[in-house]
């Protein structure tokens, strides 16, 4: 039995490695696109461009304007004159928001009176706004400390002292590089798999193959190497830029990582041969891997999280396996997990393999006939 | 051109759509169910976050606590001691740990500036970062009631008064979706053109095409119109579940929208006839469609990850990202109406981009047998 099947494996490889163009498509995109996107995926923002209004000018205004101009967080744009200037700075995207300080300013803080301020922020993009919101609380906190210590204000009752474990910086490339991780792995797997038997039913080779002496289950196992060890080499590769390049701290174990890898791997194969064995012609292959795919990374917890789902969605993404290895990958890079700790995520991606494998299978000896 | 030969071949296009029927699956019911996966499945707004609280039985601390429980974003957990909170931290049953020593009341009452201790769980970055700031206006709420019960005005001199332009709540919904069309169009687009004509090629009709007096032009524009009819319904779909079911706010006009849908597909499909017109193999051609278009558009578009935050090559490169522009008018024309400036610039940059994608392919595609 084994010799047969090595002889598969070695065509199937031939098969997806022959052509040059296929070659390179199935390795040097998920390389490049790991660069590219791990420079581009982030919510951390930086220089947000911002314009003053500032009717104020006093003492206390420039003060806390002179914070803004230090902050590496923000860069000015524009100074305004006049209110009517607000409206169009903003929906033109020229600045992201404005800094609006009235006449009363420095008045009322000399006179210890709460004093305020108004924020104007472009909220088509809420997220940034919120960000943007939230690095604009801890610069004017900077300047009230320091304005309460030296004018003698009574300090609030009690103070919040923020600690983040695991990110300390809340640095979002080392949440979203680890998953870009998982993403490409699943891209290349799936690429692997999912077109292979429909390419041999278009080309007709099929029927070659099924006169042959091997067993269904044999023919699914000689497919599903390929894709094994192309993803196993890709990720592994992915993985050391993402360590050595983008200098995300890996803390946990690599055993336990490997071992999410290698049960995450074949669920992908699995889900690759079903759409294959599914489909009759690359273009329902093609069709089946994109609607399959898309969903299975919007929805995983690489960008927006699980928890902010409805429950109905929720359940639907227990049958995504790159939500598991998404934990998996976050775990091992920077919770320092190891494999006791992640036993659950094992055992569901372990049942997605065992139920893709044999529905591919089975699908495979249906679809013969 | 021939009006009568371009017809017949739309006719014959239109054909094969109807008895393959994954054409008209893929524009009109994959929108029609990304959508409602997606609108549903993608929010940035995090509610009843689980959040451990460690604290003594005070009631300066209870008036604290009790800003948790009756806010919407948590879910607060009482853990007797730091250990058994921190455990459910690492575990992530808790996303964060708000933690009052056992003095607590006693500083309060001498007001000697308590330190309250918050903990969250970092991996998840953005999220970290909007439960803090969750967290700190409970605890400015905190700080105005206390200041009201003692007669006196908040202790804090400046008081940041935040307007949200165009989406006062925050939703992130009402930014998300609109971009989310643009990535379901981006898939159509590939999807309905990229194997179209490599497809002839590999079962060999394409010479048969070839043998007609029909032109090249013809061959493409017959491919293109029914593509885009398709696409344009699958548009209207998307459309109209944005603002009927997912209730965005659609502030400006419709025909802008569907002026700059029809830009954008034909970029999309104009990429798709390329791809499929170079390639001339169906796994090669599928392959590429799904490497360059999904993904690009997903992370490079805008769609949820801020362009400005990215550094200047990267923000280079996603110039030649379409749905980088579909996306920018998108979300101005739901979120704030119809700017000029915004669609205007980008509605060039789209144009410039269909003309260099079908002409390309338009140069590319000769009646050649090699």
């Amino acid at each position: 039995m084994w010799p047969r099947i090595r002889a598969l494996v070695i065509k199937e490889f031939l098969a997806l490695l022959r052509d040059k163009v296929a070659r390179m498509t199935m390795i040097v995109p998920p390389l490049l696109q790991l660069v590219i996107f791990g420079y581009a995926a982030t919510f951390n923002i930086r220089d947000i461009p911002y314009a003053v209004y500032d009717q104020d000018g006093g003492a206390a205004s420039h003060e806390l304007l002179a914070r803004f101009e230090g902050s590496s967080f923000f860069r000015r744009k524009a100074v305004l004159t006049a209110e009517r200037q607000i409206a169009p700075a903003i929906d033109d995207k020229r600045v992201l928001l404005v800094i609006h300080i009235g006449p009363q300013f420095s008045r009322d803080l000399l006179a210890h009176r709460p004093a305020r301020i108004q924020v104007i922020i472009d909220g088509r993009n809420s997220n940034t706004a919120a960000l943007a919101g939230n690095y604009v609380n801890e610069v004017v906190q900077g300047f009230e400390t320091e304005w309460a210590a030296t004018h003698g204000w009574q300090a609030p009752p009690a103070q919040l002292v923020v600690r983040s474990w695991f990110n300390p910086d809340l640095l979002s490339r080392w949440f979203i590089v680890p998953g870009i991780i998982g993403l490409l792995t699943l891209v290349v797997t799936l690429l692997a798999t999912g077109l292979s038997v429909a390419r041999e039913r278009e080309s007709g080779t099929f029927d070659q193959l099924l006169v042959t002496p091997l067993g269904s289950a044999e023919i699914l196992l000689g497919k599903s190497v390929p894709g094994f060890v192309i993803g196993l080499m890709e990720a592994t590769v992915i993985l050391v830029a993402a360590v050595f390049w983008f200098d995300v701290p890996f803390t946990g174990s690599l055993v336990a990582l490997y071992l999410g890898l290698v049960v995450f791997l074949l669920s992908g194969i699995g889900i690759g041969l079903m759409i294959s064995s599914m489909s009759v012609t690359q273009q329902q292959g093609a069709l089946g891997v994109f609607l399959f795919m898309v969903p299975a990374v919007i929805l995983s917890g690489f960008a927006t999280p699980i928890a902010n789902m409805p429950v109905a969605v929720q359940y639907l993404t227990y049958l995504d396996p790159l939500r598991y290895f998404l934990v998996i990958l976050r775990g091992t890079f920077l919770q320092g997990d190891g494999a006791g700790v992640l036993g659950s995520q094992y055992a569901g991606l372990a049942v997605l393999a065992l139920a893709s494998m044999t529905l591919a299978a089975w699908l495979f000896r249906h679809r013969m006939s | 051109m021939n009006r009568m030969r371009l017809r017949g071949l739309i006719r014959k296009e239109f054909l094969q759509i109807m008895r393959d029927p994954s054409a008209i699956a893929i524009a009109v019911v994959l929108p029609f169910v990304l959508l409602l996966l997606f609108g549903y499945g993608v929010s940035l707004n995090a509610r009843r976050v689980p959040l451990a609280l460690v604290a003594p039985r005070s009631p300066q601390a209870q008036e604290l606590l009790g800003g948790f429980e009756h806010s919407p974003y948590f879910v607060p957990r009482r853990y007797a001691t730091m250990a058994a909170a921190t455990h459910a931290l690492v575990r992530r049953r808790v996303e964060g740990i708000v933690w009052l020593r056992s003095d607590f009341g006693r500083h309060v009452l001498a007001r000697g500036n308590a330190g309250i201790g918050v903990f969250v769980n970092g991996v998840d970055a953005n999220n970290a970062g909007l439960l803090e700031a969750y967290i700190r206006g409970v605890w400015l709420g905190w700080l105005s009631r206390q200041a009201q019960a003692q007669g006196s005005t908040l202790s804090v001199p400046v008081t940041v008064e935040q307007r949200i332009w165009f989406n006062a709540a925050l939703r992130s919904r009402n930014y998300l979706v609109p971009g989310l069309i643009a990535i379901v169009m981006t898939l159509i687009g590939a999807l309905l053109t990229a194997q179209v004509v490599s497809r002839e090629w590999e079962r060999g009709t394409m010479e048969a095409l070839m043998a007609t007096p029909v032109s090249m032009a013809d061959i493409l524009l017959s491919k293109l119109i029914p593509y885009f009819a398709l696409g344009m319904v699958g548009t209207a779909l998307s459309v109209a579940m944005a603002v009927w079911l997912f209730t965005v706010p659609l502030r400006g006009t419709l025909l802008v929208l569907f002026s700059a849908s029809g830009l954008f597909l034909l970029v999309a499909l104009g990429m798709g006839l390329l791809i499929s017109t170079v390639a001339k193999n169906q796994f090669v051609s599928a392959t590429i469609a799904i490497v360059t278009t999904f993904l690009p558009a997903f992370i490079l578009s805008g769609f949820i990850f801020d362009l400005n935050s990215m550094p200047w090559p990267v923000r280079l490169l996603t110039h030649i990202v379409a749905a980088r522009y579909f996306v920018a008018i998108l979300q101005t024309v739901f979120g704030a109406g119809d700017l000029w400036p915004v669609v205007l610039a980008n509605a060039a940059a789209l144009c410039v981009m269909a003309a260099f994608f079908l002409g390309l392919t338009w140069r590319l595609s000769r009646k050649r047998l090699d």
